[in-house]
């Protein structure tokens, strides 16, 4: 069991929000675009901040920020869209900044560590450590709900 | 074998047959002499049991077997159409196409259909379902001069009898494969080298070609000229497998040239015979003669359009993606044009304009695919009278005009279920019985008409039915019993609005349930449903002479026109259909009525919908001393939606929110703007309570 342990490794694409790196696995991932005009969409949920149109698709826009209740921060050159998809559902997460694709042992993965005070999210599925960095592993299907 | 991949060309096809099927049994009702009906029957039934073996349906194949069987039989003369025939026939195509709709549904196609197939049998034995001893005379002298169908010319009337002096016998072997046969060509060649060990082939019906096309049923005919008897060949032919039966019969040259002569005076008889049958029927009442003309007439247009239509099939959904990459096109020759205009270099503008130019006829083009003929829908229609009609003991002429009208895909898909109903209804309620229709003066065979027809950007779809009409009385009086109206309401209607009233919810004109119609759905669900397309209905009637039901429809539903507009600083398309007019209020104007306000629009109260308010639209600008006000309608009510400008008219190309962002309130759908940019559609519907 060990062996196979140490060989399987999940390939993700890392991004930035508030100084932090969090990580989606790459195979829900479409692409990742500069920011584009968004539409706002009114009588939809908060962290819902409109739709773009991607290349003729009407997209919907997540504001990961607002999402996981952190500050809001103005968008800048950084400012980047993953395109992320669970079957057809398609969804654009805006994200501070993203340009890393990484291959992670499984071994590495650990649960989220769990003291008093800590926020409970559950759409955290584990954090990787990585030599000196920490990612932060999230789970679409739970951040879509 | 991998046949999930040939699964949905396989439903598509089979559909198109039964669809044939059906149509060419209609026609073969009213023309039961003519064999090039039964033959093109045939041809798509034998289609169909091919590709169902081939698919492995096993259920379906026996029982489009066992048809083709009956259809074989009248082929040969052997059995004769009749209302009870058919009866059988189209019950097992309705056996069919439920096995086709199981596949297609994800079934296994099968179903317990002992009872048609006995009867099938029943008629293919020739015990007609009513035994009548004249054609039962009739079907022997058919089948013995069947029994011999070969035609011989006088070179191998020669070898025959010159062979025969030498001692040689001549055979006619009759070789039926199974019916799962699947390698017809290789099963042939493979009789064909027994054969040729056993003696000579001289002929073959059809011939050599033709069979190693695979251009034929499941039998076909050899003559051979041998030493070895006939039961051995048969024997040896037994051999090859997949073949069902082989049967030999001697023949000699004489008995031959006596047959041929015989054939050909029976050829002059049967033509004196069907001429003798047109002067009767060109007798007979002048609207059976239309009858026959108008099919004839359709049918050789129809064999114009086999040649000249050649089609390939594609998926909605690639035509989608490649409408969607236009999308994108347009949007950059926007933005081309723009740039033109803005460097003014002449090279530059004729380029920009040719491309523009070209684009335009190409998004034509792309659009176009998407339109199916209004045909796809019409035509269940004809087998859906024929039955109801017989059902009803009435009798009912349904004609089709502008089968041809081509709808988007989209409302095609839609407007099928509307139309039942409709028809229904013109059936059930509309015509009356032959009785009464004599008694009235009228033919006692009701005219039902379905017309479609193209004008401007809509497509109108019509039925109009030669019936009783309908009583205002009697709507009115049932509307008031209903509470569908008021009694002050109802005295200031007009015909038409009493008419269509029998489209409002919770009503139902039928004194009792019947059968046909009494399904427990009213035709507000056929209103709501054309309304759900953007489109409306009407109806017209002339009580004792009939009534028309006319419906509108958008020639597509993927294109919209819209006025957009602007509030703050975003942008709303509204679609033009819900819109009554636009209009620009002095603030002054505004009333209050119990924290609403209200316009006085002609007369009427109209309460104001603010959007900026509805939307949250985040506010900026100083409020004006005037305001931009569209007004809209749903139904008979309206409503004022205030906006803060208007930005014009626009055809627009409807697209989804997605699956992520279902029920937005009042909001219908997006579509992409000229500069990229995405513009939320208002849904009138649900901003006007």
């Amino acid at each position: 069991m060990t062996t196979t342990q140490s060989t399987t490794t999940l390939k993700v694409i890392a991004f930035q929000l508030m100084e932090k790196e969090y990580a989606l696995p790459v195979r829900q991932v479409r692409s990742i675009e500069k920011l584009m005009h968004i539409t706002r969409v009114p009588g939809t949920s908060p962290f819902v901040k409109g739709v773009i149109n991607l290349r003729g698709v009407v997209t919907p826009i997540i504001d990961l920020r607002k999402r996981f209740q952190l500050p809001n921060e103005t968008y800048d050159d950084t400012t980047r869209i993953i395109i992320a998809a669970i079957d057809d559902l398609e969804v654009g997460l805006v994200v501070d900044g993203a340009n890393d694709v990484l291959d992670i042992p499984s071994e590495a993965i650990e649960p989220q560590p769990e003291v008093v005070g800590a926020v409970e999210a559950d759409y955290i599925t584990g954090v990787a450590k990585l030599e000196k960095r920490l990612l932060i592993l999230l789970s679409l299907e739970k951040v879509l709900n | 074998m991998e046949l999930n991949q040939y699964l949905d060309v396989f439903i598509d096809e089979s559909k198109e047959h039964l669809q044939s099927v059906n149509e060419h049994l209609l026609e073969l009702e009213k023309n039961p002499e003519n064999l090039d009906i039964v033959n093109e029957i045939f041809r798509s039934a034998h289609t169909l049991k091919g590709m169902s073996a081939t698919m492995g349906y096993e259920d379906l194949a026996n029982l489009t077997h066992k048809m083709e069987n009956v259809l074989d039989g009248i082929r040969n003369h052997k059995i004769q159409v009749t209302v009870e025939l058919l009866d059988v026939v189209f019950a097992s195509v309705d056996d069919l196409e439920a096995m086709v709709l199981d596949i297609a549904a994800g079934g296994d196609g099968k179903r317990n259909v002992t009872e048609i197939v006995q009867k099938l049998q029943k008629i293919e034995k020739g015990e007609s379902l009513e035994s009548d001893p004249s054609q039962e005379v009739a079907a022997a002298v058919a089948e013995e001069s069947v029994s011999t169908n070969q035609q011989y010319d006088e070179f191998e009337l020669t070898v025959i009898q010159q062979s025969t002096e030498q001692g040689f016998s001549c055979y006619e072997m009759t070789v039926r494969l199974r019916s799962d046969c699947l390698l017809k060509a290789a099963r042939v060649y493979m009789i064909f080298e027994v054969l040729e060990k056993c003696g000579e082939v001289i002929k073959s019906t059809p011939s050599v070609e033709q069979l190693e096309d695979e251009q034929f049923d499941d039998s076909f005919m050899v003559t051979i000229v041998t030493k070895e008897p006939k039961e051995d060949i048969e024997k040896k032919v037994m051999k090859v497998s997949e073949v069902e039966s082989v049967v030999g019969t001697e023949i000699s040259a004489e008995f031959l040239r006596k047959k041929s002569v015989e054939k050909e005076e029976k050829i002059a008889k049967d033509q004196d015979h069907v001429q003798k049958n047109n002067a009767t029927t060109s007798q007979t009442s002048q609207n059976k003669k239309k009858q026959t003309t108008s099919s004839t007439a359709k049918k050789s247009s129809k064999k114009q359009q086999v040649v000249s239509n050649k089609t390939i099939r594609v998926n909605i959904e690639r035509l989608d993606i490649l409408m969607n990459l236009f999308e994108e096109l347009v949007i950059d020759r926007g933005r081309l044009e723009q740039i033109s205009t803005d460097l003014n270099h002449p090279e530059l503008n004729e380029t920009v304009e040719r491309m523009s130019r070209i684009s335009g006829d190409l998004q034509n083009i792309i659009l176009n695919m998407r339109m199916v003929p209004v045909e796809t829908v019409f035509n269940r229609f004809p087998r859906m009278v024929r039955k109801l009609a017989r059902d009803l003991n009435k009798q009912i002429n349904l004609e089709i005009v502008g089968a041809e009208t081509e709808l988007d895909r989209t409302v095609i898909d839609e407007i099928g279920d509307p139309l039942v109903h409709l028809i229904r209804n013109a059936l059930d309620h509309g015509i009356e019985t032959p009785e009464v229709r004599k008694a009235n003066g009228k033919p006692e065979e009701g005219t039902v008409v379905l017309k479609a027809y193209h004008s401007g950007n809509h497509v109108f779809i019509e039925i109009e039915d030669d019936g009783a009409g309908i009583n205002r009385e009697k709507v009115l009086h049932k509307a008031l019993s209903k509470g569908v109206v008021s009694e002050e309401v109802a005295e200031t209607l007009t015909d038409k609005q009493v008419y269509e009233l029998i489209l409002a919810s919770g009503f139902s004109t039928a004194e009792k349930v019947s059968d046909v119609s009494g399904r427990g759905v009213g035709l507000d669900v056929v209103k709501t449903t054309i309304e759900s397309l953007g489109g409306s209905i009407t109806i017209d009637s002339v009580e004792g002479t009939g009534s028309i039901f006319s419906i509108q429809l958008p020639l597509t539903l993927s294109i919209i026109s819209v006025m957009l507009v602007e509030v703050e600083k975003e942008k709303y398309a509204i679609p033009l259909s819900s819109i009554i007019e636009t209009a620009i209020v002095k603030k002054e104007d505004i009333l209050n009525a119990h924290n609403q306000k209200v316009i006085d629009f002609r007369g009427k109260v109209v309460p104001l919908v603010f959007l900026e308010e509805v939307f949250e639209v985040p506010n900026e600008n100083e409020e004006d001393d005037f305001y931009s006000i569209v007004v809209v309608r749903k139904g008979d009510k309206m409503a004022g939606l205030v906006v803060d400008s208007f930005i014009g008219q626009q055809e627009v190309v409807l697209k989804s929110l997605g699956d992520y962002l279902t029920n937005v309130f009042a909001i219908s759908g997006a579509t992409i703007l000229g500069d990229g940019q995405v513009a939320l559609i208002v849904d009138c519907n649900s901003l006007i309570k």
